[in-house]
């Protein structure tokens, strides 16, 4: 699946994209965060105030304990600041 | 089409965009429009404020906004400019305008929209100044602000 990050997120990553194979145990998308912060430090640091990271999967915004089942995009993005 | 939502980079010029909102509705009674400016206040003043943005989700967001507000409040019509990039100083930031066949409406639209849009479409302010680039953060008023419609 492809994960998208933005703001300072994406700054702080040093990327504003990646594709991910996370195994079968990730079955929501705090279990993707959970995983994607074991296997990287930088995430683990940008992941710490879980309340902070917003997410959207297939374009869609939606909270942390949606199944990530045949998810194609996931995108991390601290809170809106828009107008 | 009651809906529009244009994103844009470019600069818009707010007086032309209401000209060509206000034309011709014999049932329309009430045109509110607002505009958002790039702000540099004096005690921590800017070069230039940068926008990103996640354009379907955002695009998505807005017209779900500007669809609430016409149900709700029985708009004739709504339309969302936003920007992203970068910016500068007095520029326009967004546009919001409702019709509506009476004032109220068209106020309480405006103001509905603007407050889902601050909080609710992926978008994300960066000032630059003397301190270098700063992410603007979130603020919790706003977050009220948009609690009081539910």
């Amino acid at each position: 699946m492809k994960i998208l990050y933005f703001a300072w997120l994406r700054e702080r990553l040093n990327r504003g994209e990646e594709t991910v194979f996370p195994p079968d145990s990730v079955k929501t998308i705090a279990d993707l965060m959970d995983w994607l912060a074991e296997n990287d430090e930088a995430i683990a640091l940008a992941f710490e105030k879980r309340d902070l990271i917003k997410t959207a999967l297939d374009e869609i915004i939606v909270e942390h304990d949606t199944p990530v089942k045949d998810a194609k995009t996931i995108a991390f993005f601290p809170p809106m600041t828009g107008g | 089409m009651s809906i529009i939502v244009r994103l844009q980079s470019e600069i818009f010029d707010p007086g032309t965009e209401t000209n060509a909102f206000l034309k011709a509705n014999s049932k329309a009674g009430a045109a509110v429009t607002f505009t958002g400016l790039v702000r540099s206040e004096p005690k921590n003043p800017i070069t230039s404020l940068t926008l990103e943005h996640y354009p379907p989700v955002a695009q998505a967001q807005l017209e779900d906004f500007a669809q609430k507000a016409i149900t709700r409040f029985d708009l004739l019509k709504a339309t969302i400019i936003h920007r992203y990039g970068k910016m500068l100083p007095g520029e326009p930031i967004v546009q919001v305008m409702t019709l509506a066949p009476h004032r109220r409406a068209a106020f309480e639209g405006a103001e509905f929209i603007m407050d889902f849009l601050k909080t609710g479409a992926p978008f994300w302010k960066k000032e630059t100044g003397k301190n270098g680039e700063v992410w603007v953060a979130a603020e919790c008023r706003d977050d009220d602000a948009r609690k009081r419609w539910e």
